[in-house]
């Protein structure tokens, strides 16, 4: 074995060994979304003023948001497959797609709680827009997160190119990504979809 | 390589496809249920709440299949037994906050 290969080797059994270790932390944050779906569950009827979700619902919006992070989903994944074929550019220009899919989807959701709250039905008006808030808004903060970590990889590609560790740091955010896209079924199934019954 | 399969296009064409009609079909079924309940043949509300569940679950297994390329070989074990033990925490958290809540709310009226 050469030592090019040994090293190879050794990279490969540090990195799964990490990447696990992330997985460990995206399952606990699996965890956090579970309270706040079961604090949606419990709270979604105690409505104070009669407004729930069912009085804004508006389909075609909630649709577009889906439509955008699943396609947000899959473009990622084009950067990974790009970033197989040490493909710098092209994995940059798959980063930059995905970067702006997820941006429409935060500004989608922006306006819609920046209106809900114009139009006094904010956090503060009931236990039922509390826990609505801040489950939706947890997904939205994680998005934005992920967005940021988005940018900062596509420096990092520019900067150090298609390196171990930026290969790395994309396996991550690739979980990371996924797991989102995962918990937004939920919500658009549990919060919009069921409550517009 | 990761322990997480390796990604390929077909799994990610397959699994936006799959994952794309799962979404027509449930916001296609509420649309249906508020503006022509009669082309689901007045399918009745706890019916419906089955089947968006159902159709939620399926694009979970879906995307944790196709995106996250979760597997049950012997190197993906490492990844998959943490996410059925978390699945197990989720699903008594969930339940169990309620039914203890609905048993409070129940008490507390009657």
């Amino acid at each position: 074995m050469s030592t090019h290969e040994h090293h190879d080797h050794h990279q490969q059994e540090t990195d799964s060994r990490l990447v696990f270790g992330f997985w460990l932390y995206i399952m606990s944050d699996c965890l956090i979304f579970a309270s706040l779906f079961a604090a949606f569950a419990v709270l979604h009827n105690a409505t104070f003023d009669g407004f729930s979700v069912k009085q804004f619902t508006d389909l075609p919006y909630v649709l577009t948001e889906t439509l955008f992070l699943l396609a947000s989903s899959f473009t990622y994944g084009m950067a990974i497959l790009s970033l197989y074929k040490n493909n710098r550019n092209k994995v940059i220009t798959w980063l930059i797609i995905t970067f702006l899919l997820g941006l429409c989807f935060v500004a989608l959701e922006v306006n819609e709680f920046t209106h809900l709250i114009g139009e006094g039905h904010g956090p503060d008006s009931s236990a039922a827009m509390s826990s609505f808030f801040t489950l939706v808004g947890t997904h939205g903060f994680h998005v934005s997160m992920g967005l940021f970590w988005m940018l900062v990889m596509i420096i990092q590609l520019f900067v150090f190119n298609t390196s171990d560790a930026v290969k790395r740091r994309l396996t991550y955010l690739g979980l990371f990504w996924a797991f989102l896209d995962i918990v937004w079924i939920f919500v658009f199934s549990i919060v919009y979809l069921m409550g517009a019954i | 390589m990761s322990t997480h399969g390796l990604k390929t296009l077909p799994a990610y064409v397959t699994g936006l496809i799959l994952s794309l009609l799962l979404t027509l079909a449930a916001f296609g079924l509420i649309a249906a249920h508020l503006y022509k309940p009669e082309y689901i043949q007045n399918m009745s509300v706890a019916a419906i709440y089955i089947t968006i569940a159902v159709l939620a679950l399926i694009q979970l297994i879906v995307q944790v299949a196709c995106f996250l390329r979760l597997n049950a070989s012997a190197e993906g074990k490492w990844e998959l037994m943490p996410f059925i033990f978390t699945l197990l925490i989720v699903a008594i958290l969930v339940s169990g906050s309620l039914w203890i809540m609905y048993n409070l709310n129940y008490n507390m009226m009657h």
